[in-house]
């Protein structure tokens, strides 16, 4: 039913999610919305299970965030369908047994796209040093009295490898914009990130729905 | 006891270092041990001379022998890394086999009784340093990712290849032209379960040079010690039930039973004592050189306690690494982190040569009852049965796995199910009423060969051919540890919003549940608050500094050119950006760690360090020092840029930051109010220093060509760095460290 709406360019991202699944995440859906047609940020910031989490903002945003939905998409929404909810849902699905290495990678973009979505707030198309130290200050605001003096230093060093592994060599007086999704990529690229990133429920052995 | 049947067996074998020599009359002080025939000649009237040189080997024999066999080995095990194309083809318990092998033929040439392996020996003292080694350094995170796989192989597969391998060496029995019809099925499946367990110390010693990736690591290696509680209940049940000959459904359901007793307990009493060396470690901030010994003893407590109610010795030793590990290096010092590393990775080392070689001693030694088709039966099945088993385990494995495992992960896991030891003293436990426990053994004893010989020779050259992925030698990258733990977070937020209770979720809650109750009782002091992001980073920048210190200089040992100005906002061109950077970071490292890494230089048996009297007077005097290394570093920076001249073209910005960085607040660093370890801060003294390394000042030499205040500025900050030689506790990981004596 909801899958109609999906384009064929999500094709990949339905084909291995089943149809019980879809079925569970609509009574969630319907459950978080209070039985409405759409979620709304308030929604989500009501569930228990979040409040501790350090980048909760950062989560909850990544819903609302049109760049998820769409390959074009742009800005943000105040509220989501169920379309859009799978739609984000789908991108923590595992890669199936079978996939060659060429949809592995596809997956694997897609997934760090997330990420660096996640992280590139002002959608300029790169990670500048502030939005990194934005990024590890809210991973450690929850560790305690240790100040934003830590998380600067740790951000800065970061930034620091992602350059020497992208850039190699810089004129002292260039100046590194910020990482772009190349880069994000190829400093990321050890990491497995299509074996991580997956929610458990989701890689039940499922059937092909739309073909 | 053991060591009384090393002494007897191998009495003769050292009878040629008595022969020829006088054995005078020592002073009857000496005889206390009882030792035969070496006071009978002071029983002669006329008067001797005083026997200036005497000797006496009966005194010294026990540990004489002990010690000369180690070092046998331990030479052995040199000369084979001496051989250059040897240890690369071939895997070192193989070449350690062939050495036991000689020297137990040797030693029957001359006409004596070898020695054979023991079983409490082996089970009492060689053992337990492999697998305390082994638990204590359990890559954590893929054992806990895989653990579900990992027990359905150690359990049903064990099972599997037990009954399978028993039922059908019985039935093999009963065909008449083998002529064991007198094997009963218990004898067998007590065979079977002995022989179908993975042996941990092979395993080791195999995969180890082999580097495979994580996850088929883990995999076997894990099975390998899980599957203790198996053995032990099954050896246990057949071996009663043999004696009886009967089995009742009752037996059975006792067995099952059982086997959760042994193995729960055994990690019970594991962690009991984990959480008690926690406790203790939390103590010893003033005994540092001891800290070792805690670890140590109590892990062979937890062993020797579990062993003595049969419960699953290795399962507590496993549990209790794994629960002490976070809490201890969070509580102990630096040194005693490497110590306790140098000392089970030596330990291990030298019981897996020993065991090796003792093994290859007691097959020529032992009694060999040799059937053919017995023996070539027994190997064929065990590898069908490890294939079968893994093959069908996988295929249900698989359909509740995110990670697939994929057929050449199956071949590696099936392939790499080696047998050792274990199974060997095992089989020699074995009471002599069974008639065929020679049988039994010989066979154990060529499936281990087999299994170590031809598996091992060949699983370097197979992983490489079916290019088998391989461990990944990466340097730990803090944009890697950073995405780590946000995906950590991230995943256990999507699994909230989804409202799905899964492995995330339980694993935030432990996490949540253990830094609020349980760390704060086994962390010493305020460090139970650091959170692992930090700890990591602070590792690397420790890291760094210590490199720099080592080499002798400043300049950078990062692969490129590109410094804070290239990605700071509005950089500053700089003659020496580079060592700017790398002095800025160091000096970083160095103030925030301060307080852990100052060590006074007297050693003394107690402590390794001065008492920390001077707490408040340090804490004042490096104040003044970082204000001093400020202002000297601002002298620095400031001064080139007013004597450089502006090339043309040169994009010449303003570093806003730099006036702040000078500072102390703005600097990045950790604020000193922080939690500290409660390692003893002592003074960090300056200028003392320098006389120490006068020859440092030579290295300093860069191409500055600028005033003698850059220089003074890097000897200061030179000086500096050179207080990290103890850092204090941090979760250090990598194992090229050397020990630094400040």
């Amino acid at each position: 039913m909801y899958l109609s709406v999906l384009d064929s360019r999500q094709s990949l991202f339905c084909s291995s999610v089943s149809f019980e699944q879809i079925g569970i995440l609509h009574k969630r859906f319907k459950q978080l919305s209070h039985n409405e047609d759409t979620l709304r940020r308030d929604d989500l910031n009501t569930i228990p299970d979040l409040s501790c989490n350090p980048i909760r903002t950062q989560i909850i945003e990544a819903f609302f965030d049109k760049r998820n939905f769409h390959q074009n998409g742009e800005g943000t929404v105040q509220e989501i369908s169920f379309e859009e909810f799978l739609v984000v849902m789908s991108h923590f699905r595992p890669p199936a047994l079978d996939m060659t290495e060429e949809q592995r990678e596809i997956i694997r973009r897609e997934k760090l796209r997330f990420l660096f979505n996640m992280h590139d707030t002002d959608n300029d198309g790169t990670i500048t040093l502030e939005e990194y130290r934005h990024v590890v200050e809210e991973l450690l605001s929850r560790s305690g009295a240790l100040g934003k003096e830590t998380a600067k230093g740790i951000a800065d060093a970061a930034m620091l490898e992602v350059a020497s592994i992208s850039m190699g060599h810089m004129e002292p007086d260039e100046f590194y914009e910020g990482i772009t999704f190349e880069h994000f990529l190829k400093i990321l690229k050890d990491i497995e990130i299509e074996t991580r990133m997956n929610i458990r429920f989701l890689n039940m052995d499922t059937t092909n729905l739309c073909k | 006891m053991s060591v009384h049947a090393l002494r007897k067996s191998a009495s003769s074998s050292f009878v040629f270092v008595g022969i020829g020599l006088p054995i005078e009359a020592s002073a009857p002080a000496y005889q206390s041990h009882g030792t035969e025939g070496s006071h009978l000649t002071n029983i002669t009237n006329t008067k001797k001379a005083f026997p200036v040189l005497a000797v006496n080997y009966e005194h010294v024999r026990k540990p004489f022998e002990i010690a000369l066999w180690i070092l046998l080995a331990l030479l052995m095990k040199l000369g084979f890394h001496l051989i250059p194309r040897l240890s690369a083809v071939v895997p070192e318990s193989c070449l350690l086999i062939v050495v036991g092998l000689l020297v137990g033929g040797l030693i029957k040439v001359i006409g004596e009784e070898p020695p054979v392996l023991d079983s409490q020996l082996f089970f009492l003292c060689l053992l337990p340093p492999i697998i305390l080694d082994a638990g204590y350094f359990l890559p954590i995170r893929p054992f806990t990712e895989n653990v579900g796989t990992i027990l359905v192989f150690a359990v049903i597969g064990t099972l599997w290849n037990a009954f399978f391998m028993g039922g059908l060496l019985y039935a093999l029995c009963q065909i008449e032209s083998v002529g064991l019809s007198g094997v009963d099925l218990l004898a067998c499946l007590l065979f079977g379960s002995i022989v179908s367990a993975v042996d941990p110390v092979a395993v080791l010693a195999v995969f180890e040079e082999i580097h495979i990736n994580e996850l088929v690591h883990i995999l076997v290696f894990g099975e390998s010690l899980l599957n203790d509680a198996v053995t032990v209940v099954l050896y246990n049940l057949f071996e009663e039930f043999s004696k009886v000959g009967t089995v009742t459904v009752l037996d059975v359901f006792l067995g099952v039973v059982c086997f959760f007793v042994v193995s729960l307990g055994g990690v019970l009493v594991g962690a009991i004592y984990g959480f008690l060396a926690a406790f203790t470690s939390r103590f010893t901030s003033h005994t540092r050189v001891i800290e070792p010994l805690f670890v140590f003893l109590y892990s062979y407590m937890a062993y020797l306690s579990s062993e003595m109610f049969h419960l699953s010795g290795i399962m507590a030793l496993i549990a209790c690494g794994v629960v002490m590990r976070p809490y201890v290096e969070a509580n102990i010092s630096h040194k005693s982190y490497t110590t306790i590393k140098y000392f089970l990775k030596m330990w291990s080392s030298v019981s897996e040569t020993l065991i090796f070689i003792f093994l290859g001693v007691s097959t020529v030694a032992g009694p060999h009852a040799w059937n053919w088709t017995f023996v070539i039966t027994t190997v064929i099945l065990c590898l069908v049965s490890r294939v079968l088993g893994v093959i069908g385990l996988t295929f249900i494995i698989n359909k509740f796995r995110i990670v697939k495992l994929t057929k050449k992960d199956q071949f590696i896991v099936a392939y790499g199910g080696l047998r050792g030891a274990i199974a060997f003293s095992l089989g020699y436990l074995l009471s002599n009423s069974h008639q065929m426990r020679n049988l039994f053994l010989t066979a154990i004893i060529t499936v281990i060969f087999f299994t170590v010989f031809v598996q091992g020779m060949t699983i370097r050259p197979l992983v490489e051919l079916l290019a088998v992925k391989k461990k990944k030698e990466s340097k730990p990258s803090i944009n890697e540890e950073i995405h780590t733990e946000f995906l950590d977070h991230l995943l256990t937020g999507v699994e909230g919003v989804c409202g799905h209770y899964g492995h995330y979720h339980w694993k935030e809650k432990l996490n949540r549940f253990n830094k609020t109750y349980v760390k704060r009782w086994l962390i010493a002091g305020e460090n139970f608050k650091e959170p692992e992001l930090i700890a990591f980073y602070r590792k690397m920048e420790l890291k760094q500094a210590i490199m720099m210190v080592e080499s002798g200089q400043l300049p950078s040992v990062l692969p490129s050119t590109i410094s804070m100005q290239n990605i700071q906002p509005r950089a500053i061109p700089r003659v020496s950006k580079k060592r700017e950077e790398e002095i800025r970071r160091i000096l970083r490292a160095n103030l925030q760690n301060n307080k852990q890494k100052m060590r006074s230089r007297s050693y003394s048996r107690h402590t390794l360090f001065d008492a920390d009297e001077e707490d408040n007077v340090s804490e004042v005097r490096l104040r003044k020092t970082k204000m001093e290394m400020e202002r000297r570093m601002s002298h620095y920076l400031t001064v080139p840029a007013n004597r450089e001249s502006p090339r043309p073209g040169v994009r010449r910005v303003r570093f806003e930051s730099d006036n702040q960085v000078f500072s102390a607040d703005s600097f990045p660093t950790v604020h000193f109010e922080q939690p500290s370890p409660p390692s003893t801060p002592d003074a960090v003294s300056l200028e003392e220093e320098v006389p120490k390394r006068p020859s440092l000042r030579a290295d300093i030499e860069g191409p500055r060509g600028n005033a003698s205040d850059n220089h003074q500025g890097e000897l200061d900050y030179q000086r500096l760095a050179r207080c990290l030689s103890d850092p204090g506790p941090n979760k250090d990981k990598e194992d090229d460290d050397p020990f630094m004596s400040c």
